[in-house]
């Protein structure tokens, strides 16, 4: 090997290790949002639709109102792949940029949201898992930096039951009847577990799960089971990714009715009904959003920023499940940065200032019509003790076409949850020594 | 010129088999702990500390492992995963039972359990070698997964089937300000959960990784490795020459997973503060593999020169790119370029030399020493 040869090798290893240590140069009074995005692998669909639509909300923001109060929005991405250790990867990176550093952290992903939970508590960053994460973190005396936002998983679990009990012509009519439980086999599928348990011990019916593992294109025993053997009466499917249509189309194979399988708001976009084509006509999923881009803020977003070449995603998917999902993300956060900036002032606010702005964050029904989402989002009120704020869940209906809403919002059995979310997260307390927040405590009013 | 042993006279037998006989070698080796004990932790920040160097460590270190069954002792396995899960349980499980147990020590007797699993799963080899013994290993690796997913003792009963790490310190509780052995109580940081330095975790992964590479590298050169090797190479005549491939293969596996379950200890207690099964799935166990064959089959440092590759690449594409495209290219154009560029430099590198970097490096190490006047 050459001297000169060794030379451009140690440069160019020099270049090569540059990108590591450079962090942006940030402007003064700018806001900073990290992206821990997926837009590759097998739930590329859900991160590339979500995260681009968050993006566009917060460009459109940038480019209508010049940012939130004078302050720009920013943002970098980092590919997570919907990989847990990736996401941690990510999130150490992204965690000092911006002026005042990660404001917020999305993880879109129950995984990552567990990996995240302690990390971002001692980094003093809130989480916002919005529609899943760990749901006895809604217990927010607990777990002060983490909002499973608008409806957590158990809440959603109790729609569902509430909604078969409706099919089957009474909650009583639920006795006897069989339910599988078709899951991703990870933390996000297993939530849910427990509570459905509980539920088939409460209103007597029977209850089986099926873990499907990751990524979960082969499911051809499960099925074959659940149409041959077990024949439940109906199918609560709790998937994700290339899950929800491998599922859909085993399910007509053995000629299960669409109808009377149940998805998660994870199963209920275009993306995992279309690939299954006839076989996902009648399928019904829970959501807490319709699809469609009538929205006056969806036709700003499509003005100021798909129109002028600045869109964050294929302009196509505007208006889709997932799309429309973004935009809620993109709400809460604008909103819960305008509610930290009332109480500390027009500036880039703080890690610590955005779990304040959460806390007490209150979308009402004038504010929601005010950001033209009249319809597409519920209102939404975080207190300390209530760190998810909702609790209602729509079903709708694919007719093959689009989805259809076929209920109004159904009230989350909420009463029966408290008492169980508030055992589970004194458990987790008791566990890792932490105080369980009373009376004015970091700035919110706790009760007690 | 720099990099040429002539003059350097063995005189003794200790001195003919040292590690690295090359004062050069002794020399660089030296640098490069001085380098990583001392200056990294000063100069790098969080980021390169956590995320990327500590992580690196432990993927070395399980890489280390599978060469030691794969790379010497010539046992394909697909198992390094769920091995990995067997350490990172087994050390949970204690340090949750047993908080008095310092942290090192839960990692040493959760490597000893692995150990033993490992054997377990390795008593098909006895019988099948190559191909079949893979899809032996690939069993074990399932099995595992599905052990630690269903039986909700191994996770503390967690509703989502999360093991977290609980914080604890170097010694152990008894060392703790106020415990028998107090006299420890300033030297004794927490090492792992929320509270611990990022730094700390750093240097408990890197003294634990250098301690068993160091115990690898003299494993592979005395009697155990050479019976490894030999059986490697041509297991009849291996058994002929009185070598028992019982003995051989299933130390082999014993050691190899020890390594790994060490690995996998590591991974949750220092690395990512708390784990489900989705982090040694059976991807964990190809990404490993996969490290050892770009490394170098059969080579101590190679196993490090493959876990290098296969995790800084992927967090270099995507800073380059961020840096480079951010703005200019969509989100999606970007991450999908760094997956075809990552296979596409796995090629590459395959295509230049089949025998992974470790082979690259002893190429690299000839020419040096005849630089300036190659021949």
């Amino acid at each position: 090997m050459k001297l000169k040869n060794l030379l451009v090798a140690t440069v160019s290893a020099v270049v090569l290790a540059a990108p590591f240590t450079v962090s942006k140069a940030a402007a003064e009074g700018e806001q900073f949002i990290p992206m821990l995005a997926y837009r590759v692998g097998p739930y590329a669909a859900g991160g590339s639709g979500m995260f681009g639509a968050f993006e566009d909300y917060l460009a459109l923001l940038n480019a209508r109102d010049g940012g939130i109060n004078g302050v720009k929005l920013t943002w970098e991405e980092c590919e997570t792949e919907y990989n847990s250790d990736r996401g941690v990867e990510c999130y150490e990176r992204l965690k000092n940029n911006g002026p005042t550093g990660a404001t917020v952290v999305n993880p879109l992903s129950t995984g990552i949201t567990y990996r995240l939970i302690e990390r971002a508590t001692a980094d003093k960053i809130p989480i916002v898992s919005l529609g899943y994460g760990r749901t006895d973190a809604t217990d927010g005396r607990v777990f002060p930096y983490v909002f499973p936002l608008i409806t957590n998983y158990w809440s959603q679990n109790t729609a569902k039951i509430k909604f078969i009990g409706a099919k089957e012509g009474g909650m009583d009519k639920l006795k006897g009847k069989k339910i599988a439980n078709v899951y991703h086999e990870s933390s996000y599928g297993k939530e849910t577990i427990p509570i459905l348990d509980k539920q088939a011990e409460i209103y007597g019916f029977e209850v089986k799960h099926y873990a499907v593992p990751h990524p979960g294109q082969e499911q051809k025993a499960i099925w074959l089971d659940l149409g041959r053997r077990y024949k439940p009466d109906w199918v609560i499917l709790r998937g994700w990714g290339v899950m929800n249509p491998t599922a859909l189309t085993e399910a007509a194979r053995v000629g299960f009715p669409a109808d009377h399988i149940v998805g998660v708001w994870w199963s209920g976009a275009e993306e995992d009904v279309r690939p299954a084509k006839g076989a996902a006509k009648g399928f019904i999923a829970a959501g807490f959003h319709p699809s469609g881009a009538d929205f006056p803020v969806l036709q700003d977003v499509i003005k100021y920023v798909q129109d002028a070449g600045n869109g964050n995603v294929d302009k196509k998917r505007v208006g889709t499940i997932y799309y429309n999902r973004g935009i809620i993300h993109g709400i809460v956060t604008a909103e819960a940065i305008r509610t930290a900036q009332g109480k500390f002032g027009n500036r880039p606010i703080t890690g610590e200032e955005m779990r304040w702005g959460l806390e007490n964050l209150n979308i009402t029904e004038e504010r929601i019509k005010e950001l033209g989402a009249e319809g597409l989002m519920q209102p939404l009120h975080v207190t300390c003790a209530d760190h998810e704020g909702g609790g209602n869940v729509k079903f709708q209906q694919w007719d093959g076409e689009k989805w259809v809403l076929i209920t109004d919002w159904i009230k989350a059995d909420r009463e029966l949850l408290r008492p169980i979310i508030e055992a589970s997260a004194a458990k987790y307390a008791s566990e890792k020594g932490i105080e369980i927040r009373k009376g004015m405590s970091m700035g919110s009013d706790c009760g007690g | 010129m720099f990099y040429r042993e002539a003059g350097q006279f063995k005189t003794s037998y200790p001195s003919d088999q040292a590690i690295f006989p090359i004062l050069q070698d002794r020399w660089t080796v030296i640098t490069i702990l001085v380098v990583a004990f001392v200056v990294i932790p000063l100069v790098a920040n969080q980021y390169w500390l956590g995320p990327i160097l500590t992580q690196f460590l432990v993927f070395s270190l399980a890489a280390l492992g599978l060469n030691i069954l794969t790379g010497y002792a010539g046992q394909l396995s697909l198992g390094t995963g769920g091995f990995m899960a067997v350490g990172a349980y087994a050390t949970f499980n204690l340090v949750l039972r047993i908080p008095e147990l310092p942290l090192v020590v839960a990692l040493i007797v959760a490597g000893v359990i692995t150990a033993f699993v490992g054997v377990l799963f390795g008593l098909p080899s006895l019988r099948i070698k190559g191909f079949y013994l893979a899809v032996a290993t690939l069993a074990s690796q399932f099995f595992l997964i599905w052990l630690f997913d269903h039986v909700g003792w191994f996770t503390n009963y967690d509703t989502a089937g999360v093991a977290s790490a609980p914080s604890r310190t170097l010694f152990g509780a008894l060392a703790d300000a106020g415990g028998p052995l107090d006299f420890l109580a300033p030297i004794n940081p927490v090492v792992s959960g929320p509270r611990a330095a990022t730094e700390t975790k750093y240097l408990l992964t890197l003294t634990v990784v250098a301690v068993l590479a160091l115990m690898a590298k003299n494993m592979v050169r005395s009697g155990i490795g050479r019976t490894w090797m030999a059986i490697r190479d041509m297991d009849i005549a291996a058994e002929i020459i009185g070598i028992s491939p019982i003995r051989a293969k299933l130390s082999a596996f014993a050691v190899s997973s020890f390594y790994c379950g060490v690995a996998g200890g590591l991974y949750v207690f220092t690395y990512l503060g708390n784990a489900d099964t989705e982090a040694f799935g059976l991807t964990r166990s190809f990404q490993i593999l996969f490290m050892v064959i770009i490394g170098g089959l059969g080579s101590v440092v190679g196993s490090f020169m493959g876990a290098a590759f296969i995790v800084f690449m992927p967090v270099l594409l995507n800073n380059v790119s961020s840096v480079v495209f951010g703005g200019t290219l969509s989100g999606d154009t970007i991450s999908n370029m760094e997956l075809m560029i990552f296979g596409g430099s796995i090629i590459f590198f395959l295509i230049v030399e089949p025998h992974g970097f470790a082979r690259l490096w002893q190429i690299a190490k000839q020419k040096l020493r005849v630089w300036p006047f190659p021949y």
